[in-house]
């Protein structure tokens, strides 16, 4: 054992000396460093996370306060109508504010972001299996970041089909202001994304596949790891069909064909010519993708934060099979059941019942995984750092969204409330209350390995409860209005006298809503002035056993300074095999007392 | 920890206090009830799960908690306990909601000879109107005895009602909050839906799948009323149209 670890020390590549423009090129910009391709795509992502929550507060100003004069912004932004919102921009708001946040930023944040920087490092490994085409990852993003944002400029200001995008609504320019180019530049926005998406999903396959430090087996794998390789799995076999889609749609568009176009159809009085397809068409093959989406959106969470709540509960996983299997359980059933989006579409009902069924047993790995978290925690130690509350609300907010989940999946009670706000509330409570909870406790969690430095816990803290408490404000309330039958996507649902009443709570929602977003201040400042003036992390910071935490931090080029060799899970805490509470997955066996000789230690 | 636990508190009891369903004025009740159920179970879970983790962490944190870690791996009977117990729940529910399903989707109302019964009124979505067709006294669409109204559906009270709805351009949904009805509407498409009024008034019909700038004021009204009132209406409405349409090939 001992050998490897002098060739290790040998073997450390960080280069110094000078730094040529040249260099700082290919380390800093066009780095082919996995490391390096991950905090780009993460201070990307974060920053169209800022775009996002900009347009949900316009969203949400229209709905507490329909046509009225925007404060200060208003007259910046549109000051030819004296300063309000108008129906068409309304739309654009609600479907550039979907489409940036679920596209730009949580898929791109969990595979981009965190599954680059972490896949290597957790697996032992010193790179990504083809870091070129690692690198064009990330850079065909920036097509992508140009197509959506020039959107916003050219005629329409973006586009405003929902980010469904539904024909003949999308598929015909004349239907809509904003169904024009900024439209087209839409499906091409999306068109390199999913290329993106699919060249990240290769390459992570091929990673884990081949790339694992010797003794990490499959079912030695951080659950983390799980996730993002079921979540590449996903993408490699769902995107190909939503990129064909999109294909179709901008054919459609451009070239005069008529996929999903229906025989006989007239807008604004006009005849659409050819004809002959299927709106409903589009709707399958949409949501063959993007129903398995939501699940690209939550899986590498869920294993993030069993690794969390594992490290701060200083307890094994409870579970680990089954939650391997559950994982790869709710991968499998997340092919056949997109057809839930699809209840009151016009389907055959009798497929309705089918979909119904997959659905309602989708739900139970779902319950497992909930169960098991609670079982790990049970018996614990637990030390309530800024990551683990965050990995708790993680949970408990899941379990708010798997719930509200279960009304939607009956089909009788989805009849009512489908395209209310209560579909809103739900995926909100999993893909803020739950995705983006993990992807927090995520940064403050692998901050000091990213960066060499921690961040401050009592702004951690304060960051944590302001925006859980502004969180619950914001999407709880949405549930009550999706009750009255309160639809999503209207300009003035004031127009109705069903919803009249509904105006004030819509108003403490906004409030709530403004001040989750000025919650974030905190962490921006805290993230930025810990990267520099934090202090200094060694390399295992939280007494963790993932390989991640043996290596140096940051780590350099290469990862390793010596060889990791793998000798059990990485969910040993309170082993009584082990003289710590913990008991790193590269610390070999029987060497009780001794451990402190082992490179593992050296700095800490 | 505390304001979690008070945070956590309000959520389940607040939307008790008011703003619920909007009145019911069908016959068929069950999506109320099957969502009372679920409401039900699921508030149980939710209140279970709630109630276990914050006493997990109360009990376990580590500023308190003296006693060593229990080191486990997991337990296959619970496992196999918290796997079995949800599936039979689940299945439950997606077995017990059938029905009601098929009542609203599959089982289109009949005449007293078994046909099918016909639609009272054919509803088109357009931009950003519902155009209402009624087929006059031969029974029949599109014959000149036909009429035609914007936004404003009249049915009676008491009756089996079938709508046969369409779209003229993008898709739209018709939505009936009251009638706890909703169906998207697809060009190209010809779909039925049927319900039992059992309360006079006025409602509101909304659109609930986006179709363009003018969504939000894609706004109809539905009127239930006895039969004779309705009939009434029928008539009178005719009478207008036939007028207005006199007049207006006088005019040329
Ligand atoms: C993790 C971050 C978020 C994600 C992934 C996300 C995702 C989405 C998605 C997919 C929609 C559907 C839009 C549509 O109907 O086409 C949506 C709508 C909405 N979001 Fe978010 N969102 C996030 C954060 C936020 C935040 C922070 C706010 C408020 C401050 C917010 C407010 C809204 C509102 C009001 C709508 C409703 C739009 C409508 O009426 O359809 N979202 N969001
Ligand atoms: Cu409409
Ligand atoms: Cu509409």
């Amino acid at each position: 054992m001992s050998s490897i670890t002098a060739d290790g020390h040998a073997a450390h590549a960080h280069s110094s000396g000078e730094f040529g423009v040249g260099e700082f090129i290919t380390t800093y910009v066009f780095s082919r460093d996995h490391k390096v391709i991950g905090i780009q795509f993460l201070f990307s992502t974060l920053l169209w996370f800022l775009v996002g929550g900009l347009l949900a507060i316009g969203i949400r100003w229209q709905l507490a306060w329909p046509w009225s004069d925007m404060p200060v912004i208003g007259p910046m932004l549109f000051s030819a109508e004296g300063g309000q919102i108008s129906p068409e921009f309304y739309t654009m708001l609600f479907t550039m504010h979907a489409t940036v946040m679920t596209f730009l930023v949580i898929i791109p944040i969990l595979a981009g972001a965190f599954g680059n920087y972490l896949i290597p490092l957790m697996i032992g490994a010193d790179d990504m299996a083809f870091p070129t085409m690692n690198m064009l990852s990330y850079w065909v993003m920036w097509p992508a970041f140009f197509l959506f944002g020039g959107s916003f400029f050219v005629a329409g200001n973006g586009a405003s089909s929902g980010w469904t995008s539904y024909p003949p609504l999308a598929s015909i320019p004349e239907s809509a202001p904003g169904s024009g180019l900024a439209q087209t530049m839409w499906l091409l926005g999306l068109t390199c994304v999913g290329i993106s998406s699919m060249l990240g999903s290769v390459n992570y396959l091929t990673t884990i596949i081949q790339m694992r430090a010797p003794g990490m087996t499959m079912m030695r794998l951080p659950l983390t790891i799980w996730g993002m390789f079921i979540t590449a799995l996903l993408q490699a076999f769902a995107l190909p069909v939503l990129t064909a889609a999109g294909l179709m749609q901008l054919l459609d568009r451009t070239a005069g064909t008529g996929f999903f176009i229906p025989e006989a159809l007239s807008v604004n009085n006009s005849p659409m010519a050819p004809g002959g397809g299927q709106p409903l068409l589009w709707q399958h093959l949409f949501w063959f993708y993007s129903h398995p989406a939501v699940y690209i959106m939550i899986l590498p969470a869920m294993g993030m934060v069993s690794d969390i709540l594992c490290c701060f509960a200083r307890k094994p996983l409870f579970g680990y099979k089954p939650m391997v299997y559950a994982m790869n359980g709710i991968a499998g059933l997340g092919f056949i059941v997109w057809g839930h989006h699809m209840f009151v579409s016009g389907m055959n009902p009798g497929l309705g019942m089918t979909f119904m069924v997959a659905t309602m047993m989708i739900a139970l790995p779902s319950a497992v995984k909930t169960f098991n978290w609670l079982g790990t925690i049970y018996g614990g130690k637990i030390q309530f750092t800024s990551p683990m509350l965050f990995s708790l609300a993680f949970v408990s907010m899941f379990v708010v969204g798997g719930l509200s989940g279960i009304f939607m999946a009956a089909t009788p009670v989805d009849i009512f409330i489908h395209d209310t706000y209560y579909i809103v509330a739900h995926f909100h409570y999993v893909l803020f209350g739950g995705t983006a909870m993990a992807v927090f406790g995520g940064i403050y969690f692998w901050f000091p390995k990213m960066f060499g430095r921690t961040m401050n816990e009592f702004w951690g803290k304060t960051h944590f409860l302001l925006t859980f408490i502004f969180l619950n404000g914001t999407f709880f309330t949405m549930h009550i209005l999706g009750a009255v039958g309160f639809p999503r996507r209207l300009a003035d649902p004031y127009h109705y006298e069903t919803f009249r009443h509904l105006q004030p709570i819509n108003q403490f929602m906004t409030i709530c809503a403004i001040l989750m977003v000025a919650s974030q201040i905190p962490f921006i400042l805290n993230f930025f002035y810990s990267m520099f003036f934090g202090p200094k992390a060694g390399r295992n910071p939280w007494h963790a056993n993932g390989l991640e935490w043996q290596a140096p931090s940051p780590p350099g080029h290469g990862n390793f300074d010596f060889q990791p060799i793998v000798y059990r899970g990485p969910y040993e805490y309170g082993s009584p095999e082990s003289d710590k509470d913990y008991y790193p997955q590269t610390q070999p066996p029987n060497e009780r007392g001794q451990a402190d000789v082992s490179p593992t230690l050296t700095d800490k | 920890m505390g304001t979690l636990i008070i945070v956590w508190a309000a959520m389940d009891w607040y939307p008790l206090e008011g703003h619920w369903f909007p009145e019911r004025v069908v016959e068929n009740g069950s999506i109320d009830h099957l969502f009372y159920c679920i409401l039900w179970l699921t508030g149980i879970v939710f209140i279970a799960t709630g109630i276990l983790l914050f006493w997990f962490l109360w009990k376990y944190d580590a500023a308190k908690n003296d006693q060593p870690v229990v080191f486990s791996h997991g337990s296959h009977y619970m496992e196999v306990m918290w796997s079995v117990v949800p599936a039979i729940i689940l299945l439950f529910l997606a077995i017990y909601q059938m029905d009601a399903w098929a009542g609203a989707r599959m089982r289109r109302p009949t005449l007293a000879n078994g046909q099918p019964m016909p639609p009272i009124a054919r509803v088109t979505g357009r931009q950003f109107e519902w155009r209402i067709q009624y087929p006059g006294a031969d029974k029949k669409f599109d014959t000149p005895d036909d009429l035609y109204v914007t936004n404003l559906l009249h049915i009676p009270r008491d009756e089996e009602i079938v709508l046969e709805i369409e779209s003229d351009d993008v898709l739209h949904s018709f939505f009936l909050p009251n009638f706890r009805v909703k169906q998207d509407v697809v060009p190209g498409m010809k779909q039925f839906i049927w319900f039992k009024p059992i309360k006079d008034g006025a409602y509101d019909i909304v659109c609930a799948e986006l179709c363009g700038w003018g969504h939000y004021k894609m706004k109809g009204q539905i009127t239930v009323q006895s039969r004779n009132d309705f009939d009434a209406w029928l008539q009178k409405t005719y009478d207008e149209q036939e007028l207005s349409e006199f007049s207006l090939a006088e005019a040329e």
